[in-house]
């Protein structure tokens, strides 16, 4: 299983940390912005240090199998209380620093900890709180003193203390020293090398235990995927207790040798991104979107000359950058116009955002724009895609160099397979694929098959290029009457990516035909009236305008012809659509407060809606009630119109 | 300042000692006394006009007492410019925030360094040898500010930007880059939101825990200055009314007059 060729003995992190210690000693492995200046500790510096903090944990009873809690923002002494714990064959659980104290007792008794290594005052004031929840709990270890000038020291130590107390130890004293190489020694690749725990929007959250040996060489197949060396430098802005902080940072920065550094505080993540300058960066989609929106306000602020070059160059570059980047050939002028806006605006921009240096850019989480996606790939910004899940530790499928697209996530990782079940449901074997989840066999049970493989609980299908899509949650994905697949999300995402429609929500399961309710996006759609004098009075107003339908129904005829062009989803083309009279809201129950639609819920507010959907007329009365923000209620009535759309041929019939 | 450092915390550091403070007819302050004490949290409350923010610039030197005497740290003085009381120690922030809004953040704290640096303007001109070294140590330590107050963020960010709750930050950083030994808090928390008072709240605890600094303190949110004082002083119409612990405070009737009116 391991790829490490020819050293197939460094299986456990802790190895693999002595091995950079001894081979890279110089090369810097953390760095962190203190005081307003950037300190920087080697390879060498690095271990000493873990060495003498995993001397004092031991001498606070941890040994082997011992949970010991993470819980803080990005910090070196929390990695470094990590690899330390590792070290002594103990399992670092890192938790959200921001889960409110009934969370955190809840994952700190689940995963039996023993110590915990904590930030500051607010997580030992937390911990404390819920002391007595916590029986196996014997000791704190903070890092930052501040406020806790009057606890009582008994159970409570500063990081900085232990790791004086564990070096002074180590060079009194050879046989301490031996004892901790022993133990690095003695880590086997089954050891179990970490736990996390699943962020449980469904129900409790559930601790994912990995092994030493599975973790260390999946990291090692992405390292050598993405051609990382002890050259490559990321900035670890990502919360501690998420895979992608552990798997992206930590276990790819040990095993290639790279250096990790860490914000100064989780404020100054985009300015410090900025110093830094990585070559490695991960961000999920609306970091991104984000971004690009804070770019574009701040060019309408400028001059015109310099929004005329900006615009000039951001359309060669659209034209051009993608190309470039994939190595296609590209006619001389075009090369060096691009070359041109690359001194220009690409490069001062890249610059701005802190992606000067970067080689590799990964996004996942959810769908990414077409257009956003390629606006940074214009650029010049190598960005690919990943799916991947706790389960596994982090991949399961990427997208190779030259071989991008938005919408799809990339062929199978180094050594994952995958196969899809009948319904639809991806499932993978990876190297990294978890152990087990702590102390729930049932729930193992159920998410491994017998073979080994993982049940995801997405759907999706393999294209014609071989890349993996991921089309909604499996249980979310229904039949049209047809028995067609129906996938809202899918349908709703195009839709979204159309910037004048802000929500979506897609009917069908066990239905005729398709249909979307939609929601225009006030901001923009605005200032398009306001471009083409279009007047209105109110939201309402707007939305119901026959320019608006006009406008929106070219949106649903492209997506139309979108999903008319992949086999699966052809079936499922919108027949019919309204646009909704009010924004969906949060206080209204309609949205969730992550902004997630509520489809039952709001099929069932906007029955009527609906039904007028299904049932050929060409308009319906709907009211509704609201709620205000002061907590007022009052209603809402109109009367919206309906859309018949057109529906393409799938291009398969037509091929 | 030898003479505040001589002083061990729970002895008086400043005593009030009878005052009156008029403007022309308009009596702000009728005969106050009282004292704070070295390391200790003290609140000036009370309703509107009551003179506190005159009694603050009482103490800072800025209006001169028509009667009555003030010590600090053990010398008595009826005259004081400003200045002389932020050369002996004592620093302060104000009730409408008073900062060079086109500077920086950084620029801003470091202004409250002005009365530590030794080396004249010609020097820092130069910013060569001695006055770099010298810029340097300031930098160190109002680095230690900014990670104290945790504005990192906006280090270099012009104030006149920030908004209002980070403003009051900032100033009160200000105000710490003297390394006062009283610092004097006009309403810290006026016109900020819970969750700001809380974080405000915090760091003026940490800074009287921490840098062991004597506080005096102005506000109005009654729940934040019983969580924060260790001895309240109750003006009304220019004279102390109450003066003890929170608890003692509260249940004063005098001071429950004061502040919920009462039929005369």
């Amino acid at each position: 299983m391991s790829t490490t060729t020819g050293q197939p003995e460094l299986d456990t992190f802790p190895k693999l940390y002595a091995r950079n210690a001894a081979q890279r000693p110089e090369r810097p492995a953390i760095r962190r912005k203190d005081r307003g200046i950037w300190q920087t500790w080697s390879w060498a510096q690095s271990w000493e240090i873990v060495r003498a903090l995993a001397h004092a944990f031991a001498g606070l009873g941890v040994g082997r199998g011992d949970k010991v809690a993470i819980v803080g923002s990005n910090r070196p002494a929390m990695y470094w209380a990590i690899a330390a714990a590792q070290t002594l064959r103990a399992v670092p659980v890192p938790v959200y620093a921001d889960a409110v104290a009934d969370e955190m007792a809840y994952v700190l008794e689940n995963a039996d900890v023993k110590i915990a290594v904590v930030q500051d005052q607010e997580q030992v004031d937390k911990i404390l709180s819920m002391a007595d929840r916590l029986p196996l709990l014997t000791h704190v270890v903070y890092d930052e003193e501040r406020g806790l000038e009057d606890y009582d020291r008994a159970r409570l130590s500063p990081v900085a203390a232990l790791i004086a107390q564990g070096r002074e130890a180590l060079a009194k004293d050879p046989e301490a020293g031996r004892r901790i190489d022993a133990s690095v020694a003695a880590g086997r690749g089954d050891d179990a090398s970490i736990i996390l725990y699943t962020s449980g929007t469904t129900g409790r959250s559930k601790g994912v235990v990995m092994s030493a040996g599975g973790s260390v060489a999946a990291a090692s197949d992405t390292v050598a995927f993405d051609h990382l060396n002890d050259r490559d430098e990321v900035l670890a802005y990502l919360p501690l207790a998420w895979v992608g902080d552990h798997y992206l940072n930590y276990a790819q920065a040990i095993v290639a040798g790279f250096c990790m550094a860490c914000p100064e505080s989780p404020d100054t993540a985009q300015q410090d991104l900025r110093e830094i300058g990585p070559t490695f960066y991960f961000a999920p989609p609306r970091v991104f979107e984000s971004l690009l929106t804070r770019v574009m306000i701040r060019m309408e602020d400028a001059g015109a000359l310099k929004k005329k070059m900006f615009h000039h160059y951001i359309a060669v570059a659209k034209q051009w950058g993608e190309k470039i980047l994939d190595g296609e050939s590209v006619p001389l002028g075009a090369r060096l116009s691009y070359r041109l806006g690359e001194w220009l605006v690409y490069g001062p921009l890249k610059n701005t955002l802190g992606f000067t240096r970067i080689r590799t850019a990964y996004t996942a989480g959810e769908a990414i724009g077409a257009e956003l996606f390629s606006f940074y790939r214009s650029l010049g910004i190598n960005l690919k895609q990943l799916y991947g899940q706790t389960e596994a530790f982090l991949y399961v499928t990427c997208q190779k160099d030259g071989e991008v697209r938005s919408d799809a996530v990339g062929p199978a990782a180094p050594n994952v397979s995958i196969r899809l079940t009948e319904d639809g449901e991806v499932q993978f074997r990876s190297p990294g694929r978890f152990v087990e989840y702590y102390k729930d066999a049932d729930k193992t049970r159920e998410t491994l098959t017998e073979d080994g493989f993982v049940k995801t609980g997405d759907a999706g299908f393999f294209d014609k290029d071989g890349q993996l899509r991921i089309i909604d949650r499996a249980k979310d994905v229904g039949k049209l009457k047809s028995g067609a697949m129906f996938a809202p999300k899918y349908i709703e995402n195009k839709l979204k990516f159309f910037p004048n429609i802000k929500e979506a929500v897609a009917f069908g399961d066990a239905r005729d035909f398709a249909t979307v309710m939609l929601n225009i996006d006030l901001a923009s759609v605005g200032a398009w009236a306001e471009r083409n004098n279009v007047s209105y009075a109110s939201y309402q107003e707007l939305a119901g305008h026959p320019r608006v339908y006009e406008m929106i129904e070219e949106h649903v005829d492209e997506v139309n012809r979108s999903l008319a062009a992949e086999p699966m989803m052809a079936a499922a083309q919108i027949a019919r659509f309204l646009i909704l009279h009010k924004e969906l809201d949060a206080d209204d129950g309609e949205l969730t407060r992550t902004q997630k639609v509520r489809r039952g819920f709001i099929a069932e507010r906007y029955a009527p809606l609906v039904t007028a959907l299904y049932d050929g007329s060409n308009n319906a009365d709907i009211r509704t009630e609201v709620t205000f923000e002061d907590g007022r209620k009052g209603a809402i009535a109109a009367n919206v119109r309906i859309v018949d759309m057109k529906r393409q041929a799938s291009q398969e019939k037509a091929a | 300042m030898s003479g505040a450092d001589a002083i061990k915390p729970g002895e008086t550091l400043l005593s009030v000692d009878n005052v009156s403070l008029a403007f022309g007819g308009v009596r702000a302050i009728t005969e106050v006394s009282f004292d704070i004490r070295k390391s200790e949290i003290r609140a000036i409350i009370g309703p509107n006009g009551a003179g506190k923010t005159s009694m603050l610039n009482v103490i800072n030197g800025f209006y001169h007492p028509n009667e009555g005497r003030i010590s600090f740290a053990g010398a008595t003085r009826a005259r004081m410019k400003p200045y002389e009381a932020a050369t002996q120690g004592i620093a302060r922030t104000f009730q409408n925030v008073a900062l060079f809004k086109g500077m920086t953040t950084l620029d801003n704290i470091m202004a409250g360094r002005t009365l530590k640096m030794n080396r004249g303007f010609f020097w820092q001109l130069l910013r060569q040898g001695p006055a770099l070294a010298e810029e340097i140590e300031h930098r160190k330590f109002c680095e230690e500010i900014i990670d104290f107050l945790e504005i990192e963020a906006i280090r270099k960010t012009p104030v006149g930007k920030l908004p209002y709750g980070l403003q009051k930050r900032v100033e009160l950083g200000r105000a710490l880059a003297m390394e006062p030994t009283l610092l004097l808090l006009d309403e810290p928390m006026a016109g900020m939101n819970l969750e700001e008072k809380e974080d405000m709240s915090r760091f003026i605890i940490d800074v009287n825990q921490h840098y062991g600094t004597t506080i005096a303190l102005i506000e109005h949110d009654m729940g934040v200055v019983m969580d924060l004082s260790d001895r309240i002083v109750v003006l009304e119409y220019g004279r102390k009314i109450a003066d003890g612990t929170p608890a003692e405070v509260k249940a004063d009737q005098k001071v429950i007059d004061a502040y919920l009116g009462v039929s005369h």
